[in-house]
């Protein structure tokens, strides 16, 4: 690309964090989550098929199954927005942008969790 | 009029405003999926004993379709930086594998969403449960693959690989026990494959519909959830597309803008990866 060489100071000059010789090191750190990545997806359906129930206590009451999976799906969720969204090393601006959406997202489960224990349905047991 | 601060970064913000916009956005789509997800946990837990599918969808295609989706996650990133290393040519390849990927998961999204068009379940009057492929060739009446569910006329109708449940009195009963299924991938689901063809009159039919939206509450909250993400994974797709092709020549005139906006349809990628990372277990494994 003949025209994109005098470009090359210039696209580097924008914020010193993203230099391009930065950016090099960040290459090698990309791959290596994309890989952790994958293999998170493959130990999510591995997880999938063994009763976590019938191994870890309280088997009865709680579904392990369930949190197994979401602590791997936060793992592998934190891993996106942290390195490939670049959450990890934001300007500020964003971060308050962010506590709002985080406040009102935990409200929302927490309402959503709270409404089930306290709810009066009477379920039909067909 | 020049818009300001579409490249320079904004002195009181310190970013460009473009990525403001964008977080504004994702935080509002975080909110969106989140009703979703929420209307699907009430669906869940909400649920009769008995009538909530589990390992239903086909576990491969669907850790196929995360792995597409993770690879195009690095492969945006990878563009990205091209682009800040100012290997244009790099970029063009990455966003090529990325626009490939969005095809690939649209391709067996649609593959999934066909099956479950072409799957069906009767509930015949004396209480028996049918389930599985009509056998268009076979069946003398015609059945409807969208709503309203109805027969017209008389005839038989043939369900190739059919897994029958009589084992209780009551339909009910019966679809309860054809929702817990073997698990896929195990040795009772390979069995299942080589069940015989099983044929009936339409006038034994009671009720019956295919696996569309309308089938259950989780049919219902797969399709909307599914549904809603597969748009985000086109409208993702179609805007990397635009500036990888048409908009190229951006790059020449304004090479930071450019990168901007790679960083920015980046972003929502990174989105649309995030959801499924949770959609995936929640609707194939749990």
């Amino acid at each position: 690309m003949s025209h994109s060489t005098s470009h090359a100071a210039h696209v580097a000059h924008d914020d010193h964090d993203h230099s391009p010789e930065e950016i090099k090191k960040h290459v090698r750190r990309y791959l290596l989550i994309g890989a952790a990545l994958m293999i998170g997806t493959f130990l999510t359906v591995w997880a999938a098929f063994i009763d976590f129930g019938k191994i870890l206590p309280g088997g009865e009451s709680v579904n392990w199954n369930v949190i197994v999976a979401l602590i791997i799906a936060c793992a592998k969720g934190f891993l996106v927005a942290g390195f490939f969204m670049h959450l990890i090393s934001e300007k500020k601006m964003i971060y308050s942008v962010l506590a709002f959406t985080v406040f009102f997202f935990a409200a929302l489960m927490i309402l959503t969790i709270w409404s089930m224990e306290h709810s009066n349905i009477i379920h039909l047991q067909s | 009029m020049e818009i300001p601060y579409a490249v320079k970064p904004r002195p009181d913000t310190g970013l460009y405003n473009a990525k403001v916009g964008i977080w504004l956005f994702l935080a509002s789509e975080v909110m969106l999926f989140g009703a979703l997800f929420s209307s699907y946990i009430l669906l869940r837990v909400g649920a009769p004993a008995g009538t909530w599918p589990h390992h239903w969808l086909n576990v491969l295609l669907g850790m196929f379709n995360t792995i597409v989706l993770i690879a195009s996650s690095v492969t945006v990133v990878l563009a990205w930086a091209s682009l800040k290393m100012n290997q244009f040519n790099k970029y063009r390849m990455y966003q090529a594998i990325t626009i490939l990927c969005a095809l690939i998961f649209m391709t067996i999204k649609s593959i999934e969403y066909g099956d479950k068009f072409k799957h069906y379940e009767f509930q015949l009057k004396d209480g028996t449960v049918v389930d599985g492929h009509i056998d268009r060739e076979k069946s003398t009446v015609k059945v409807p693959a969208w709503i309203p569910f109805k027969l017209h006329g008389e005839g038989k109708i043939v369900i190739e690989h059919a897994n029958v449940v009589k084992k209780h009195k009551t339909a009910a009963e019966n679809h309860a026990e054809l929702m817990e299924g073997p698990a896929p991938l195990s040795k009772e689901a390979k069995e299942a494959e080589e069940r015989p063809e099983y044929e009936f009159e339409s006038s034994q039919v009671q009720a019956f519909s295919n696996y569309g939206p309308w089938h259950n509450t989780y049919t219902a909250i797969y399709f909307t959830l599914t549904g809603l993400h597969a748009l985000h994974v086109v409208g993702g797709a179609l805007v990397i597309f635009m500036i990888w092709g048409p908009l190229a020549s951006v790059w020449r005139k304004d090479p930071v803008q450019y990168t901007n906006r790679v960083e920015v349809s980046g972003l929502f990628w990174h989105l649309v990866d995030l959801v499924w990372i949770f959609l995936f277990p929640v609707l194939y494994l749990l």
